[in-house]
């Protein structure tokens, strides 16, 4: 079991009509793993993330979750992933606490363990205070906190987060960056990070580099760096870019 | 997943159902005034232009106002299944929707249960309804408001689902405004509502035709029957396959292999 992926994608392709937006996209992450999904906007990040969490059906190529396709055991696939989407979805006119208890029974927890996840990811998250608080009162940056604290109250052992930092203050994308790198060191989580930002791109991440649907590269950022011979990941990024456009 | 997993899935659902309804005091408050007006003003208006013969399940003559209370309490239950549906495009649109079909629950049951809790606040506000219509002198027989139960469900059910596969074929929220018009107000004028079909019949016989195979007719008189302790067979039929159908419909409008959720989820 520990050899095994937590998250494997094969041959992934998917259309939008005629516009072909993923192509033979293969890749996997292991327990424990923080890996970068690093594409620009369009590039069909948001588009994997739909296939991987069932909002779009899937045609062609296969998702695995521990090993499970995602098609044929949806259910146990969803109960080991936590979902931070890039755009908001806490109901702004509930309280932190209402939202998570909501979320809390939408996957079957009993309101006593539902009390003591949220007790254990709000304080993770430094939002004790502010549990009672409507979500609409809170800052960018605490709604973010809050969907994060969300996302692991069930206890997945896979966390998928779509441009998490997007619109959040340098503090703020600091934090979440921290705080998913520490759930993947301590807790064996694997994360799959989707984001627009090179720079986001640490030290000892693997790096996953979506272009117009395509996999230009996936190893650890370090690895990528020499292959490449380059200075930064923003040079190595836009030289594989390049490249692409020029074949 | 274990049967314990989908009853607290579905007391999740409700309470959130009923948080929202209790943060929108003024959607309680149209809910309740809309039927109110009609009675208020329109009741007492056609009073004496309407007749109403006796007719089943009434044994005397009766007041007008009395004749369209079924007809207003299904129009509460309409107006709440139609705005917890159109809550279901506004979640989409908001984003909301995804934390609901990412649920390892089946996406049947997601909806059903979604159903089920618009239905309970619907029916706790006929009831409301039913309280306040008590100085207009409407006054079932006391049973009546206990076995008016399980019609107010069925209709709401019924209501809800038809709500839940509109929201399941709309895009935006401008485009459920007026789909709202072009069903609410034709199922609520074409139906037993206002006016006893027999009146109908003598007008226009297609019209009489388009009111019989109108489920909110059924919901109304199903509605009507009940509050006299008595159940009117055909109705209940007819709302539970109407019931059946929609639902389905609006479950395979909301499968990602299908497309149609898939399409709207993501934009």
């Amino acid at each position: 079991m520990s050899t095994m992926p937590a998250f494997s994608v094969e041959g992934l392709g998917h259309r939008f009509g005629q516009r072909r937006v993923l192509k033979e996209v293969t890749f996997s992450i292991a327990p424990g793993d923080f890996t970068v999904l690093l594409g620009l906007n369009g590039a069909g990040k948001t588009t994997l993330f739909s296939l991987a969490t069932r909002l779009y059906a899937q045609a062609e190529g296969t998702i695995r979750i521990f090993g499970m396709d995602i098609r044929e055991r949806a259910s146990e696939c969803l109960r080991q992933m936590g979902i931070v989407f890039q755009q908001p979805t806490l109901d702004l006119d509930l309280t932190v606490d209402q939202n998570l208890f909501y979320h809390s029974a939408l996957h079957g927890l009993s309101h006593r363990e539902a009390r003591q996840r949220i007790a254990v990811e709000a304080e993770r998250v430094g939002l004790i205070e502010q549990r009672a608080e409507k979500v609409r009162r809170l800052s960018g940056g605490q709604r973010r906190r809050v969907e994060i604290a969300r996302a692991l109250l069930q206890q997945p052992r896979l966390l998928l987060l779509d441009e998490p930092t997007v619109g959040l203050d340098i503090a703020s994308r600091q934090f979440m960056l921290d705080h998913v790198r520490r759930l993947c060191r301590e807790q064996r989580i694997a994360a799959l990070w989707a984001t627009h930002l090179i720079d986001e791109v640490g030290e000892g991440a693997r790096v996953v580099v979506l272009h117009k649907g395509e996999v230009l590269a996936d190893s650890a950022a370090a690895q990528l760096l020499g292959e490449m011979r380059a200075p930064s990941m923003r040079a190595a990024f836009e030289t594989l870019v390049q490249e692409r456009e020029a074949a | 997943m274990r049967p314990i997993h989908y009853l607290r899935c579905f007391a999740g659902i409700a309470r959130r159902e009923w948080l929202r309804f209790l943060n929108q005091r003024g959607r309680f408050f149209s809910a309740l005034v809309r039927p109110l007006v009609w009675l208020a003003i329109f009741a007492t208006g056609f009073h004496f232009v309407l007749g109403v013969s006796i007719i089943p399940p009434y044994e005397t003559y009766v007041p007008y106002p009395v004749y369209i209370a079924p007809g207003l309490i299904a129009m509460i239950l309409m107006f709440n299944g139609m705005l917890s549906s159109l809550s279901m495009v506004y979640d989409r649109e908001m984003g909301s929707m995804r934390i609901l079909m990412v649920s390892p629950l089946p996406r049947w049951f997601l909806l059903t249960a979604k159903l089920l809790a618009g239905v309970i606040v619907s029916v706790l506000q006929a009831y409301a309804f039913l309280a306040i219509a008590l100085i207009w002198e409407i006054e079932p027989p006391w049973y009546g408001y206990i076995t008016v139960l399980p019609a107010l469900v069925l209709s709401g059910l019924m209501l809800g689902a038809l709500g839940l596969l509109l929201s399941s074929a709309i895009r935006q929220l401008e485009n459920f405004a007026s789909v709202m018009n072009f069903v609410i107000f034709p199922m609520f004028f074409a139906s037993s509502a206002l006016y006893p079909l027999w009146h109908v019949k003598e007008a226009s016989l297609l019209l009489y035709d388009i009111c019989e195979i109108n489920p909110f007719t059924h919901a109304v008189e199903l509605i009507r029957f009940a509050l006299y302790g008595q159940i009117e067979p055909i109705s209940a039929v007819v709302l539970v396959v109407a019931t059946a159908i929609f639902l389905t419909l609006a479950v395979y409008g909301y499968d990602p292999a299908k497309g149609l959720m898939a399409r709207r989820v993501a934009e």
